[in-house]
């Protein structure tokens, strides 16, 4: 690990100048905000990630969960994910963000990880992770190993021909299918990001993964009120029963009223190079009978864009029978 | 990026909110509570948690597996709830309450989840099982449900080379049963 300066925030506005002196906000950023760490450490270790300055804030006031006037919630940057997972509000009004999270890492790092942490994560790539190997999310311009390399585990959606790298989160699967707001302040003042145009995709630059500039702290998210009737849920497939990130997993928000499905919003997880919102799917399922037919028109669609790599193949099929299965889960409770 | 030159402290700590704890290479002068007495040292802003504790401090129950927080080892409590103490710079944690398996109890006075696993032969080797008890005794107060399969789901985050499982479950049963230890199958 290369050493670093270590400063403890105590106020948001000094925590911002002091980021925004970064060249980016993003992979390689010299100054970086740490909160639980179980990402950024893991990197310095591996020396992926290798920053100069780093800002300690997890003792600024961003560590609550309040509900809104409108029904929605507000939930601070530094909230754990286990308070989040286990709020009553969130096991009431959000069962699919708390499914979400209780379906990713372990008690002791989901104890460690915030909110914000987890928007942030970094991909699970081997190749990105091994500072030995081509990759041009670590190192613009060397190439992409996993194109050849083992990709078994890697995205099928959103990918380019310098990037298959899997957004690894589960909350964030759950946080697009409940349309949260992510609430970011920077130099410029405040502004507020739909989490569709937070994470961006790889493109030609698959170096910078979210919208975020130099100083952005991001200090909330809100999650809108849940629509009345609906159902949530978070489903979830991988190589072992816990502890393990998702090969496909669907998250869904659904509505039924006398056997037809009123609203539907729909993200996979595991397959894409971003949390994976499916308007596509959405849009086989407004205003549809829930039925076995139309669930699998749904999967149909989100996974039309698929292109897998020379191991990831089985994904297609995997990400479609989840998101039936899941559909056909939350019409049932419905 | 060994030189210390290039770094400066980021603001003065009288003028601004963002204190310097460190400045580059020097080390960071931190004072930690662990099982309810006070440390002081002189550290490397990159010594974690469980370097300071067995390198710095001799607390050498908590163990280092795989230092990048998949293998559970390293578990320990911090105000009252397990971490890996291997993702954790110990620089972060002045002021917090930091309990290790030195802190749970002695040989002479077991935690019940250690006579437990004592009682169901829950261990071969050993070196998890100081992070399978941590992680046991934070467990008992969390939101898990009265199953095995629940317990399973809770403990996933403790890795045990040696295949223990089933009898990790059944330390862990009897302590929240409140029933005799007996080893599983």
């Amino acid at each position: 690990m290369k050493t670093f300066q270590l400063t403890r925030a105590t106020d948001s506005a000094q925590a911002i100048a002091t980021a925004a002196k970064a060249t980016t906000a993003q992979q390689g950023a010299e100054i970086r905000f740490i909160g639980g760490g179980t990402t950024l450490i893991d990197l310095m270790k591996l020396n992926v990630e290798q920053p100069q300055k780093l800002v300690d804030i997890n003792r600024l006031p961003l560590d609550k969960i309040e509900a809104l006037p409108d029904g929605g919630l507000t939930i601070g940057a530094v909230v754990r994910n286990s308070d989040l997972a286990y709020h009553p509000l969130v096991r009431k009004n959000y069962a699919v963000l708390s499914e979400a999270i209780l379906s990713g890492a372990s008690a002791q790092l989901r104890n460690m990880a915030t909110t914000a942490g987890n928007l942030l994560q970094r991909t699970r790539c081997m190749y990105f992770r091994a500072t030995d190997m081509p990759c041009n999310k670590r190192e613009p311009g060397t190439g992409c190993a996993a194109m050849t390399g083992v990709n078994r585990s890697l995205a099928i959606l959103g990918t380019s021909e310098h990037c298959i790298a899997t957004n690894p989160s589960d909350m964030n699967v759950a946080m697009a299918a409940l349309e949260a707001t992510i609430h970011v302040r920077g130099t410029k003042g405040e502004r507020s990001i739909p989490i569709a145009d937070f994470h961006v995709l790889p493109g030609k630059t698959p170096q910078r993964e979210t919208v975020l500039e130099p100083g952005d702290l991001i200090t909330h998210v809100t999650l809108p009120p849940p629509p009345p009737g609906s159902h949530s849920l978070y489903l979830k497939l991988r190589d072992r029963a816990s502890y393990e990130f998702a090969l496909a997993s669907a998250a869904v928000v659904v509505t039924v009223a006398y056997g037809k499905i009123t609203r539907a919003r729909i993200a996979l997880g595991g397959v894409g190079t971003k949390p994976w919102r499916s308007t596509e799917a959405e849009g086989e399922l407004t205003d549809q009978p829930a039925t076995q037919a139309v669930f699998q028109k749904a999967a149909d669609a989100a996974l039309r864009g698929a292109k897998p790599q020379s191991q990831n193949g089985f994904k297609v099929e995997l990400a479609k029978r989840c998101l039936v299965h899941a559909l056909k889960f939350a019409t049932q409770t419905a | 990026m060994d030189s210390k030159s290039d770094l400066e402290p980021v603001v003065s700590a009288a003028e601004s909110g963002t204190a310097p704890t460190t400045a580059g290479n020097d080390s960071v002068h931190v004072k930690l509570k662990i099982n309810g007495k006070d440390y002081a040292l002189d550290i490397d802003p990159r010594v974690t948690l469980l370097d300071a504790l067995r390198e710095r401090l001799q607390l050498t129950g908590s163990k280092k597996g795989c230092d990048h927080g998949q293998c559970g080892a390293c578990t320990v409590h911090i105000n009252g709830r397990r971490v890996n103490s291997c993702l954790c710079f110990a620089a972060m944690h002045e002021g917090d309450e930091i309990t290790t398996l030195e802190g749970i109890g002695q040989p002479e006075n077991l935690h019940p989840v250690q006579a437990a696993f004592v009682a169901c032969d829950a261990y071969q080797c050993g070196y998890c099982t100081p992070g399978q008890i941590m992680s046991a005794v934070a467990l008992l107060k969390e939101p898990c449900g009265p199953d095995d399969a629940e317990v399973k789901e809770f403990m996933s985050g403790n890795i045990c080379r040696c295949g223990a499982y089933p009898n990790i479950v059944a330390a862990i049963q009897s302590v929240r049963q409140n029933v005799k230890p007996q080893k599983a199958g």
